[in-house]
């Protein structure tokens, strides 16, 4: 399948990234590429394979209930490009 | 009990409506801590307190599932008579919001913990049966503010990563009444269980109203609209009713509806969109390489059947079957648990439909005007279990009861004590009862005399004012025969 | 070590970073050099290497300071008593800024440390600095970092292979006595194979994924890198561990691998896939094979041909695989909370431009094949099927492994490449990892051991492939081989 300058445009909204025309442009032939390599596996007839779901063959494991994090407010805003002394801060959201 | 049938239909201008509604309730799991972290999830901390690094998305920090969540999750699933599902999938549903931090919510696709279930509801139409599509765990997310700043908006995580439990009816709900009933009813089964506080106030318990409507007898759904996020039970009739008339007038002048997320505006009483299909999300669902499948052990399921509380249904059932009641009186009695609880208290050792009738019109009249939940009572169950007990043992007579149980709601004091300290105790001597009646008699000869050459009706006459002589205390039955006697 | 040859070390200071790890922890508890003349040797040699581009941050200060407390305290109970030790800059530091290679993160700090760095301090290491390594671990010849592209001591126009292709590099120079990568899809072996080292990528949830900036979660495993198989061992047994803070860690017995390292492999059956034999591959690749296979006989192993059905579907699934996780992973990296924020009018703008911004472009290209695997509608058609061609490729191993005990291939379908050769063209840089990636989609844990030289003095190494958590049995399969091989550096410093 080919990834026409279109669809790199809608995937590149779904994954928030803004691309200058150019870049589409080429972006659109490196897609194309990719996906004519991935698109080898339709070759394969996996109509009766059962797909893998984890690599580990256990069940999850779970923690207590019990409350041992939090109150690092310090650390987790430390780190932010823009803050105040209690929340993360963002540019306006628009609904 | 009047017959009653289901009339919620619309009129249109053309055509008579039905609507059709399906709710995903969001329901918070009641733990301490978080479904994928050990921070808090109390209500009302300060900003950012309850916030651990895997709640903030830091790069490398990985999610570990929290026991208790899965198995009030089962519970739940009990509690709604659903299929446990022994294998289940955490999957991520990917978008971008500034109160997501990872990018994505953790939460369950394919394969929920919790299958097919129902719910009953009593209707005053009869009973009706609500069918649950699945259960499923997912992570909340955290909170913007959008209102103090003019040109920012604040992020609060604290909320971030706390359990849900989605809960998606099918689209059996026919009006706004049927969703008052279901909330109320999901709500008290959960509550029963202890998996969810059902505090609407404190954001436990949401719910995304999906609205259609169709001509009554049409048996295609139409397109429908989802409401988000709303808050409360009135919200969402207010919203269901708005909603649905607003797809009635688009579809009676030939437009068609659009398939889109809606906002209710509670100050404006109306629904707003938020987004459209177009504009929809693409999630995106996979499921999370972080974490394996999960795989319940049969025994736990078992043993966490086992461990059930009786539930409301059930309750009712027995309610009716032991102590006589009628169905209203029962459900209202196991409508809250904490109700039953009290009602249960109560009648250890006294009569089932006095302790009925005190509860459900004199208790819940005190209530109702100091709005006060049963748990707030000012009279506990045990001092009430006393005050009936007095009456039908003769120490005090109904109306005398009546006053003591005013007395008691100041400081939920003891009934014995009241009646002791102001001699309410009941006159059931005969000899001090004859001298008052015959003083009653002597005093009023000439009604003897119409008494006794026929007026009969005259009889209440002769109670009443031995009655009061007797500042109400007279055991009225006692004063009926010793009168009889008397009067013959 | 005898007495005399460590007077001689002791005598030529800038020598001990020559030395193997296992040496320097040895002489360091004989007393034969001290912690802090071993730190000093390898910042020496460090700060000399400008050229080669492995660091993105220096901690050499700070080490030097942990070396001078730990000859105070004379504490040698750790496994890696006194050595420091640089890393790929994918594991997260306490109080020192981890990048991934990337300019989205090019100012961020941890403050915590990752769990596999964390073992490694624990038994007495110490940090010396965070290696270059392609962006989040996408790449295979370490072009894609924002911190420029590393050089490979062979040649200064050569490539070190990638990801981890900054940890290669300082090992193979003497910049770190050891380090540890990362391998998705060949990341640490591909490396190791381009420049000469072992590199060993263990069972998938051998070694705890806490801490470390995440590429593709289902195949990301942490490793070490090292000088030679015994070195391997020794830092494998100090780095991996149960961690109850990731949920698909695996919670196994860890072996004594050092003690146990042998080259005794007598009887042992090692499976020679017909597959892995492809197209355009240069004759001496195959007979390094060749020579790999006769190592083995002569040490004593039986071979037999076997066959990987699904082999040359796994780079393809891979390619649906990998992205998909990563365009979820690298979701985190909005701009809100930590690293580079571009400036946006609205909170989507802000995060579209910190994002066009903050990532490279094969970080970006990988995003998109991610995101359009994963949308609406193609689901099944590439993500299931990849995860339906992932089970084929296990199923493949699980059968194989029936026969045999281990399987011998060559680690990578050419030696090192020149730098620019194959940036322009995303699918042909792919192959570098198709004999490296059918291991990461199976789990299994893989090693590649240098064991010669194409016609132009490079490095060439062959891979053994294990069962689950039977590193052991790979680990003493190199050793044979090693042994054999004779191997020894051979490239003139040009650096310094
Ligand atoms: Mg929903
Ligand atoms: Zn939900």
């Amino acid at each position: 399948m080919s990834i026409d300058k279109d669809t790199v445009k809608h995937i590149s909204k779904l994954a928030r990234i803004s691309l200058d025309e150019n870049k589409v442009e080429s972006l659109s032939k490196d897609l194309t590429s990719i996906m004519k390599f991935i698109e080898s596996l339709n070759k394969l007839n996996t109509d009766k394979t059962t797909p893998l779901t984890s690599i580990i063959n256990a069940s999850l494991k779970s923690r207590k209930d019990e409350v041992k994090d939090g109150k690092i407010r310090d650390q987790i805003l430390k780190n932010s490009p823009e803050k105040n002394d209690e929340f993360f801060v963002v540019p306006k959201v628009i609904e | 009990m009047t017959e009653k049938k289901f009339d919620y239909f619309i009129n249109g201008e053309k055509d008579k409506w039905e609507v059709i509604i399906g709710l995903e309730v969001h329901a918070q799991v009641l733990s301490q801590s978080k479904l994928f972290s050990s921070s808090s999830t109390k209500f009302g901390s300060e900003p950012n307190t309850q916030v651990s690094l895997v709640d903030s998305g830091f790069p490398g920090m990985l999610p570990v599932i929290n026991q208790f969540c899965i198995e009030q999750s089962i519970k739940t699933g009990l509690g709604l008579k659903a299929k446990i599902n022994l294998n289940s999938v955490f999957d991520r549903k990917n978008y971008f919001y500034a109160d997501l931090p990872q990018g994505y919510q953790i939460s369950q696709y394919k394969n929920p913990i919790v299958g097919e279930g129902e719910v009953i509801l009593d209707m005053p139409y009869g009973t009706k049966k609500i069918g649950i599509e699945r259960l499923h765990l997912e992570q909340d997310a955290g909170k913007s503010i959008h209102d103090m700043d003019p040109e920012n908006s604040f992020v609060d995580l604290n909320r971030s990563g706390v359990a849900l439990m989605e809960i998606v009816s099918k689209p059996d709900l026919r009006s706004p009444q049927e969703v008052n009933f279901y909330i109320k009813k999901l709500r008290s089964i959960m509550r029963y269980l202890g998996t969810c506080d059902g505090n609407m106030q404190e954001g436990s318990l949401r719910a995304d109203v999906n609205v259609s409507v169709r001509t009554v007898g049409d048996k295609k759904f139409g397109t429908r609209c989802e409401i988000k996020n709303v808050n409360s039970i009135k919200f969402m009739e207010m919203a269901i009713e708005y909603e649905a008339n607003r797809q009635i007038q688009l579809l009676e002048s030939g437009k068609i509806i659009d398939q889109e997320t809606r906002l209710f505006d509670t100050k404006k009483n109306s629904t707003r969109s938020m987004r459209s299909k177009e504009d929809a999300h693409d999630y995106r669902y996979f499921p999370d390489p972080d974490l394996l499948p999960l795989n319940l052990d049969k025994d736990l399921i078992d043993k966490l059947k086992k461990e059930l509380p009786e539930l409301p249904d059930q309750k009712k059932e027995r309610f009716i079957k032991e102590h006589n009641l009628s169905s209203y009186e029962a459900n209202i009695l196991v409508s809250e648990k904490e109700i039953s609880d009290y009602y249960e208290e109560v009648i250890k050792g006294c009569d089932k439909k006095l302790a009925t009738n005190w509860i459900t019109v004199e208790l819940f009249a005190v209530l109702n005007k100091k709005n006060l939940s049963i748990k707030q009572s000012p009279i506990s169950a045990k001092n009430l279990s006393s005050l009936i007990k007095m009456i039908t043992s003769g120490k005090i007579s109904g109306k005398i009861a009546k006053d003591v149980f005013e007395k008691m709601q100041s400081d939920d004091k003891d009934p014995k004590q009241i009646v002791e300290k102001e001699g309410l105790l009941q006159q059931s001597d005969p000899k001090e009862l004859e001298k008052i009646i015959v003083a009653v008699i002597s005093k009023n000869q000439d009604k003897v005399a119409q008494y006794k050459s026929g007026k009969e009706k005259l009889f209440g006459y002769f109670v009443g004012e031995v009655m009061k002589a007797s500042k109400g205390k007279a055991n009225p039955q006692l004063v009926n025969e010793i009168l009889k006697n008397k009067l013959h | 070590m005898n007495f005399l040859s460590s007077q001689r070390l002791l005598n030529k200071m800038s020598k001990i970073s020559e030395l193997s790890l296992t040496k320097i922890v040895n002489g360091i508890k004989k007393k034969d050099f001290s912690s802090e003349e071993v730190t000093k040797s390898f910042i020496d040699s460090s700060k000399k290497s400008k050229k080669l581009n492995t660091y993105i941050t220096e901690c050499f200060d700070e080490a030097l300071e942990i070396s001078k407390n730990f000859d105070k305290k004379k504490d040698y109970k750790g496994l890696l008593s006194g050595v420091p030790i640089a890393v790929k800059d994918l594991f997260c530091t306490k109080n020192v800024k981890t990048t991934a290679g990337s300019k989205i993160l090019h100012n961020f700090i941890p403050t915590y440390e990752s769990t596999v760095t964390s073992n490694l301090w624990s038994q007495g290491a110490f940090l010396l600095g965070k290696l270059n390594c392609d962006e989040f671990a996408m790449g295979s010849s370490n072009e894609t970092s924002f911190f420029g592209n590393v050089k490979n001591p062979y040649g200064e126009k050569l490539v070190p292979g990638g990801s981890s292709g900054g940890s290669a590099s300082a090992l193979a120079a003497g910049l770190t006595p050891a380090t540890i990568g990362t391998d998705t899809g060949g990341s640490i072996r591909q490396p190791a194979s381009f420049t000469g080292t072992v590199g060993l990528k263990p069972t998938y949830g051998r070694c705890s994924r806490w801490g470390i900036v995440a590429f593709a979660s289902s195949l990301d495993q942490a490793g070490p890198m090292t000088n030679s198989v015994e070195d391997s061992a020794l830092l494998l047994q100090a780095m991996s561990g149960y961690d109850s803070k990731d949920s698909t860690s695996v919670n196994k017995k860890i072996e004594n691998y050092s003690s146990n390292l042998t080259e005794k492999i007598k009887g042992l059956k090692i499976g020679i896939p017909k597959e892995y034999r492809v197209d355009k591959m240069p004759t001496e690749i195959d007979d390094l094979w060749k020579k790999g296979i006769e190592y083995l006989k002569d040490a004593g192993a039986i071979i037999k041909n076997i066959s990987l059905e699904h082999t040359m579907y796994a780079l393809p699934a891979y390619y649906i695989v990998a992205p998909a996780e990563a365009s979820s992973n690298l979701a985190r990296y909005d701009g809100v909370k930590y690293g580079h924020r571009a400036v946006g009018k609205n909170l989507i703008e802000m995060y579209e431009n910190t994002r066009s911004e903050g990532f490279g472009n094969e970080v970006k290209r990988r995003i998109l094949i991610g995101t359009y695997v994963l949308s609406s509608g193609y689901y099944d058609a590439y993500y299931l099927k990849a995860q339906k061609v992932r089970q084929l490729i296990k199923n493949d191993f699980d059968k194989a492994f029936k026969d045999v005990d281990a399987i011998l291939t060559p680690s990578t379908p050419s030696s090192a490449f020149k730098i620019g050769d194959k940036s322009d063209d995303p699918v042909s840089m792919y192959l570098n990892d198709i004999f490296t990636v059918p291991v990461n989609l199976s789990g299994l844990p893989a090693i590649s051991v240098p064991a010669g030289y194409d016609k132009n003095n490079l490095p060439l190494g062959l891979q053994l492939i294990g069962k689950a958590f039977d590193e052991q049995t790979i680990l003493n399969l190199s050793l044979a081989i090693e042994k054999r091989a004779n191997f020894k550096k051979n490239y003139s410093v040009w650096w310094t």
